[in-house]
C-alpha cells in the first residue's frame, strides 16, 4: 500500500515512516467481507444460470433465486404468474427479479460501506490510508447512481411480496395441506427477508425520516421509531439474509435433487 | 501498581519530525493524557500538547494512539498491556503546528460557511415552541465535543487534501443534518449540502461514527439521512416531475 503527497504524509502534516501506526487486526474486518461476498456471488451466479433443482412439485417449493418463475422453461407447477421469459441458457427463470434485488444490494447503505471498504479499499479501515491518487466519491457517474437507491427499495418490496405468496403456497401439496422443513426454512427465510428490507435507510426516509414534525404525524413517527429500531440491525441482517438465502436455496435444491428427503412433520 | 511504560511520541513541526522513545512512570487509574502530562514535567518540558478540561467534554485532546484517532483524557492505561509499546501522534488529516498540536482552522473555516438557524420570521425570540419528539433527533448532534476526531479520520480528507475545500467532513455534515431536521428552522439546505459542503464525496464507510468520543450516529442518524432527503431533491424523478407539474419547493 503506498501513500502519496496528497495523503497523510503530505507536508505540512506530521510525517511518519509507516502508512499507518495501527497494530491490530484492522485488515480481518475488509478479509471477511471480500470472502463472504465472493462466496455468495460465486453461489448465486452459478444457481441463477443453472436452471435445475429449483422447485419440488411434490410439496411445491420454490427457491427465492426463481421467485416468480416466468421463462418458457419453467416448469407449469412453479410458474405462478405466467411464463413469458424466453428459454435461454443466459436468461435466468427469475429474471425479472434477481437483476433489482442485486440492485437492491448493490446499492443498500452498509453494502456499500462494505465493498468500497473491503474491495475498493476506499479506506481499508479507519486512519489506514487508501491507495488511490485520486477520489470523488459518490458525485459522479456511475456511483452518483446510488442515489436511486429507493426506487430499488420499493422494487425488494415487491419482490419479498411474491417471496411470501411463495412460502404461503408451499403450505399446499398437491395432496392437501402439509407441512416441512422446507416450510420452516421458507418461512424464516421470508420473515428475515421482511426485516432486512424494512430496515433499510431508504425505508427509514420513505416512512418518516424526511419530516420535521413528528407530532404532526404521529402514525408515521410511530412506524419510524420501529423501522429505526430494524435499521440498527441492517448490517447485521444484510449478512443473516445472504446466508438465509444461499441455505434455503440449497436444500430446496438437494430436495429437488432427490439427494435428501424433505423432513415432513404433516402431509 | 505501578510500572514503567513504553512510549513512542511524535516530535517536530511543519518542517519535519520523528517518533521518539520515553518510559514514563504509569499509576493505576490513569489515562494517556496523565503520562503525557508526566512525561512534559519529567523528561520534555518544551513537549507541545493541548488539552483542557481532562473529561472528554472539551475536545481540546485529540490525538492518535496507536495509530487510533482518540481522545487522549478518555483512553485508559489500563487498555495496554505494561509490555506494550504505546504510540502517540498528532492528528494526521491537518497540518501539524508542534509535536501533538495541530492547526485545526480548517474546521473553523467550514463552520462559518454553515447558514445559521432560521426561525420563521413571525416567531420572535421567546415564542419558540416545540413539541419534544421534534427535537429529539437534533438534540443528539448537539452532543457533539467538536473534538474533530471524525473529521481527522474522514478518508475523503486525510487521505486526499485537495478535497479539503469542496468538502466540509462529517462534523459540518452533520451540523447541516441538525438545522435540516429542525422543526423551527425555515431554510432548505438541500442543496447546500450537496453543492457547498460536498455531501457526494461522502461514501458512508462510517469511520466518523467509529471514532465519535460521544457516541453519535454520525452516519446513521446524519449523514445517510441528509443524503435521503438530497436524492429526493435532486435524482428522485418522481419527486422531480412531481415538483415541476405543481410547483412545489420542498419534497
Amino acid at each position: 500500500m503506498t501513500t502519496h503527497e496528497t495523503g497523510v504524509n503530505a507536508p505540512p502534516r506530521a510525517r511518519l515512516p509507516v502508512p499507518t501506526l495501527r497494530a491490530d487486526r484492522w485488515w480481518l474486518g475488509p478479509a471477511l467481507t471480500v470472502t463472504g461476498l465472493t462466496i455468495f456471488v460465486v453461489y448465486a451466479t452459478f444457481r441463477a444460470f443453472q436452471q435445475a433443482h429449483y422447485f419440488v412439485a411434490e410439496y411445491h417449493y420454490l427457491t427465492p433465486f426463481y421467485s416468480p418463475c416466468v421463462s418458457l422453461g419453467c416448469t407449469e407447477e412453479a410458474s405462478l404468474f405466467g411464463r413469458f421469459l424466453p428459454d435461454h441458457p443466459l436468461i435466468p427463470y427469475a429474471a425479472v427479479s434477481l437483476p433489482f434485488l442485486l440492485l437492491f444490494r448493490m446499492t443498500c447503505y452498509y453494502y456499500r460501506k462494505a465493498y468500497y471498504r473491503s474491495f475498493w479499499l476506499s479506506p481499508p479501515a479507519c486512519a489506514v490510508p487508501e491507495p488511490h491518487r485520486k477520489y470523488t466519491g459518490e458525485t459522479r457517474f456511475p456511483l452518483i447512481l446510488q442515489n436511486i437507491h429507493r426506487y430499488f427499495f420499493y422494487a425488494a418490496g415487491i419482490v419479498a411480496v411474491i417471496n411470501t405468496y411463495d412460502a404461503i403456497v408451499a403450505f399446499q401439496s398437491p395432496s392437501g395441506f402439509g407441512l416441512g422443513l422446507g416450510n420452516v426454512i421458507l418461512l424464516v427465510n421470508v420473515a428475515l427477508l421482511w426485516a432486512y428490507t424494512l430496515s433499510c435507510h431508504s425505508c427509514r426516509h420513505v416512512i418518516g425520516g424526511r419530516l420535521k414534525h413528528f407530532s404532526k404525524h404521529p402514525v408515521r413517527y410511530w412506524l419510524w421509531t420501529k423501522v429505526s429500531l430494524l435499521n440498527g440491525r441492517h448490517m447485521e441482517l444484510a449478512w443473516i439474509t445472504l446466508g438465509t438465502l444461499m441455505l434455503t436455496d440449497f436444500y430446496i435444491a438437494m430436495v429437488a435433487g432427490g439427494v435428501i428427503s424433505d423432513v415432513r412433520f404433516i402431509g | 501498581m505501578s510500572y514503567i511504560g513504553k512510549f513512542r511520541v511524535w516530535r517536530g513541526d511543519a518542517n519535519g519530525g520523528s517518533l521518539e522513545d520515553y518510559q514514563v512512570e504509569v499509576n493505576e487509574g490513569e489515562v494517556v493524557l496523565d503520562v503525557i502530562h508526566r512525561l512534559q514535567a519529567t523528561q520534555a518540558p518544551d513537549l507541545a500538547v493541548r488539552w483542557n478540561c481532562k473529561a472528554g467534554k472539551c475536545g481540546s485532546c485529540s490525538a492518535e494512539i496507536n495509530g487510533k484517532p482518540r481522545l487522549m483524557c478518555m483512553t485508559r492505561m489500563s487498555t495496554f498491556s505494561e509490555d506494550e509499546t504505546i504510540t502517540v501522534t498528532p492528528m494526521r488529516a491537518f497540518s501539524v503546528i508542534r509535536d501533538l498540536v495541530t492547526d485545526v482552522s480548517y474546521n473553523y473555516e467550514k463552520a462559518r460557511m454553515v447558514p445559521s438557524f432560521q426561525p420563521p420570521k413571525d416567531l420572535a425570540p421567546g415564542e419558540y415552541r416545540m413539541q419534544q419528539v421534534d427535537v429529539e433527533r437534533s438534540q443528539e448532534f448537539r452532543k457533539c465535543i467538536e473534538c474533530f476526531l471524525c473529521q481527522n479520520t474522514c478518508h475523503v480528507i486525510r487521505d486526499h487534501e485537495e478535497n479539503k475545500p469542496a468538502f466540509s467532513g462529517p462534523r459540518f455534515l452533520m451540523r447541516i443534518a441538525e438545522l435540516e431536521m429542525h422543526p423551527l428552522d425555515t431554510a432548505d439546505r438541500r442543496d447546500l449540502a450537496q453543492d457547498e459542503h460536498g455531501l457526494g464525496y461522502c461514501n458512508i464507510t462510517k469511520c466518523c461514527t467509529e471514532v465519535c468520543p460521544e457516541g453519535i450516529h454520525i452516519t446513521d442518524n446524519a449523514l445517510i439521512p441528509m443524503k435521503e432527503r438530497v436524492a429526493g431533491r435532486r435524482y428522485d424523478p418522481v419527486v422531480w416531475l412531481g415538483n415541476k407539474l405543481f410547483r412545489r419547493n420542498r419534497a
